[in-house]
């Protein structure tokens, strides 16, 4: 265990303060502000400070990395930095109380290397993410940036699609259909102009890895969008970017406008006679919109609504030239592809998915941020070695993969090699790379309700499958969350289901239905108890659940009397507490708030509300006090 | 209110006859005047020769234009599957019972619109909430109630 370690004074300290959206809005800046002025006014003149992009450990946030030594604080606050000054800065000695601490077995960590969430990955596409300025092209110029496409700029396009091919890349926004072979169609399909997109319009609810792509390190997808321009010979090149990532947009703007100055990008680029300008669309708010043809519709300026393939955009794409369009973190592979070539990279990963994964750990996971794992890893391996397992001591339940395209899969799914086409064989699909965790307090039927309300909703109703099934298939769950489902709907949902998934013009609508196959796959028994026994055993449809306070746990401390929005709760000092069940609206207020020693009030479902004890019985009994 | 319509001459002027400028168009109109004005639409549709179905079909089609004058600030709680998964149903709920708007309304003062987002990309802070440019991470009932009066006091 490192404890306050002393450190050479030989060189230069970097203070990194994590500008990633999750840092930002634990107020960062704010901590590096006061860094700045205190390493100003003390003088300190053998200290740099910077931002960098997002470090992927959101939940442990704000984020402040020292190096050359690597050491990694968690949780900064503003009242923090005077202590990180005087005694790390200036005396050399670390402050440990803001080391990041495992949250299993509660050990002090000192180095970013040491920590289980970080030690476990093998980041290549977030490869500089949290390490550079993204504000700086020199900083990546620095980390070997930009030489990839002087390399690329010397071979010919063949050779670039080659290199490309060999290496195995599979495209990174889902389908995970081969880079180089999309590559080629577009470079042989005839036309003068040819265009390039760059696809980061992330629509899934819980991914998040292409805005801290852009946020953290723009110019590698800048470079690989370049040299993607290159191979298939496009002049010009779009990057179309959700309006609701306004950092995204503009640190790539900024980073656009720096290659533009160097020269990698513009008229003839390094002397090499290769022309490319790049340009930044927004969105506006379309999940559909990640759909190939509909982001092209609206690239046009148009409703984003797709057409039916073929002609396939590499034939007949934006404004019916030959189009590729490819995933922000396709793109930010093709640099280390180039430079490190092709054998480098096929040796990571699987068979047939070569390469990397990047997925959005979140929900119910001790560490949640953003990860990179060799393809081939088990989802075992990321819940637990890297997320640190289930937080609050409650059960796994299910891991939801891929996002409303996705499925829910289960413990037994749990020691599955993940890649491409196992994912898809579970039920599941690699989607954007969201992996939502959930624990026993979720109920599978209302997440499948969830997805299909996202997808029914996000429907452009330009196909009669997605807009009226997503609707039908809506209703059913609705139903069934509500206690009114019958035995007959699940045989319903699995047959609208499989014509939806058969019938629908675009991605949007073919894998709409996966969450609820999934879940019903894995999970049948819940639909049957919400149908059978009106049980919701997560204990999250309202309408199949009623709060109740355990007179004999209550100690009327009046705390859920008193937070109570709707005074449904009965009760004095000194007398138990009483849930009225006709005024109450299950808001969940009184059990968030029943402290935890007590955990009076409890959640009820597929059985009746026992009756409240009679007046005479009120009095409380005390918990005797713990000495 | 009278609105100045002379305020989107330098747009229409910096996108003349780009074919592909429509919703870039919308969204700098709409960052004038915080929504899309009739007025404002039929002098778009004059100017550009685009119809004004077309310009319709495109402006109800994307979840971020708005028909309707908004609210000073506009709060957006996140829908995503991880704010789902830790209760951000829970935080829809508190807010619409503090403002006494529901979601998709604007309250009557014109001080708050109230909105839904499928995701706005913070999931390791879920739950989530944004009013105006602020990010609210690990939302909870108690929180919310807590920001609204913070606010409240400083007016």
């Amino acid at each position: 265990m490192n404890k306050q370690e002393q450190v050479g004074n030989h060189d230069k300290k970097i203070i990194i303060v994590c500008h990633g959206t999750g840092c930002v809005s634990s107020d960062s800046p704010l901590v590096l502000k006061t860094l700045q002025q205190h390493i100003t006014e003390q003088a300190l003149d053998n200290i740099d400070t910077k931002f960098s992009g997002c470090h992927g450990c959101c939940e442990q946030g704000p984020i402040v990395i020292v190096e050359p030594e690597g050491i990694f604080y968690a949780q900064v606050k503003v009242d923090d930095v005077p202590e990180i000054v005087e005694n790390h800065l200036k005396n050399n000695r670390p402050v440990e109380r803001l080391f990041y601490k495992d949250p299993n077995t509660k050990e002090a960590i000192a180095h970013y290397r040491d920590i289980p969430f970080y030690a476990k990955q093998q980041r290549v596409i977030l490869r500089n993410c949290g390490h550079i300025n993204p504000e700086i092209i020199d900083d990546y110029v620095a980390v070997g940036g930009y030489e990839a496409l002087q390399k690329a700029l010397k071979m010919t396009p063949d050779e670039v699609i080659a290199e490309v091919k060999k290496a195995g890349l599979r495209g990174r926004g889902g389908a995970g259909f081969p880079t180089a072979q999309k590559w080629e169609f577009c470079r042989r399909s005839p036309g003068e102009q040819k265009y390039m997109v760059c696809n980061a319009d992330e629509g899934d609810p819980g991914a998040f890895m292409d805005r801290s792509t852009l946020e953290a390190d723009p110019h590698s997808v800048v470079e690989g969008m370049t040299i993607a321009a290159y191979a298939i010979g496009a002049s010009k090149g779009y990057f179309y970017v959700r309006a609701e990532y306004p950092l995204a947009v503009k640190r790539l703007r900024v980073a656009i406008q720096q290659a533009e100055g160097r020269h990698y990008i513009g008229d003839n680029i390094l002397g090499s006679g290769f022309s490319c300008k790049l340009y930044v669309k927004e969105g506006a708010g379309a999940f559909v919109c990640g759909e190939e043809t509909a982001l092209l519709a609206s690239i046009e300026g148009k409703r984003g609504a797709p057409r039916p393939r073929p002609p396939f955009p590499a034939v007949s794409g934006l404004w019916g030239k030959p189009t590729t369009i490819d995933n922000v973190k396709s793109l930010a592979n093709i640099p280390v592809i180039i430079s490190h070539g092709a054998d480098w990279y096929s040796a990571i990963g699987t068979e047939k998915s070569k390469g990397t994964a990047v997925f959005a750990l979140t929900g119910n996971v001790s560490n949640s941020g953003l990860i990179e794992v060799p393809m081939g890893i088990t989802l075992r391996q990321i819940i637990y070695d890297i997320g640190g397992g289930i937080p609050g001591g409650k059960a796994f339940k299910a891991v939801q993969i891929g996002g409303p395209s996705g499925g829910c899969l289960p413990e037994s799914a749990l020691d599955l090699p993940i890649d491409f086409d196992s994912l898809s064989k579970a039920g599941a699909m690699m989607g954007s790379g969201g992996m939502v965790v959930m624990n026993q307090d979720t109920c599978m039927v209302d997440t499948a309700r969830f997805f299909l309300n996202f997808t029914q909703s996000e429907s452009c109703g330009k196909c009669v499958p997605c807009r009226v099934g997503t609707n039908r298939m809506l209703e059913i769950l609705t139903r069934i969350t509500k206690g009114l489902g019958t035995e007959s709907d699940i045989e319903l949902l699995l047959r609208m289901a499989d014509v939806v998934k058969n019938t629908s013009l675009c991605g949007l609508g073919q894998t709409s239905p996966n969450p609820i196959l999934t879940t019903i796959k894995y999970f049948r028994e819940e639909y049957d108890e919400h149908v059978n026994s009106r049980r919701c055993r997560a204990g999250v449809c309202k309408a199949l659940i009623n709060y109740y306070i355990e007179p004999s746990k209550c100690q009327a401390c009046q705390i859920c009397f008193r937070q109570c929005p709707v005074s449904a709760i009965e009760g004095s000092k000194g007398t138990i507490h009483i849930i009225d069940q006709d005024k109450c609206t299950k808001c969940g207020t009184c059990i968030a708030v029943c402290p935890a020693r007590f955990s009076a009030v409890i959640v009820i479902s597929g059985e009746p509300v026992p009756t409240a004890p009679p007046e005479n019985e009120r009095a409380v009994v005390r918990a005797k006090a713990e000495k | 209110m009278q609105l100045d319509l002379s305020l989107m001459d330098s747009l229409l002027q910096k996108y003349k006859g780009q074919e592909d400028a429509l919703i870039t168009m919308l969204q700098e109109i709409q960052g004038i005047y915080s929504y899309l004005p009739e007025d404002a639409l039929d002098r778009l549709s004059l100017n550009t020769g685009v119809s004004l179905s077309q310009i319709y079909s495109v402006a109800t089609f994307y979840a971020q234009f708005y028909l309707k004058p908004r609210g000073r600030s506009t709060i957006r709680i996140c829908r995503g599957t991880a704010c789902h998964v830790r209760g951000g149903n829970r935080i829809l709920d508190t807010v619409e019972r503090e403002l006494g708007i529901k979601e998709g309304e604007t309250s009557a003062d014109l001080e708050f619109s109230l909105e839904t987002v499928a995701c706005i990309g913070a999931c390791a802070l879920a739950p989530t909430m944004v009013i105006g440019e602020t990010t609210y991470g690990k939302m909870t009932s108690n929180r919310v109630a807590e920001i609204f009066r913070q606010r409240r006091n400083k007016e």
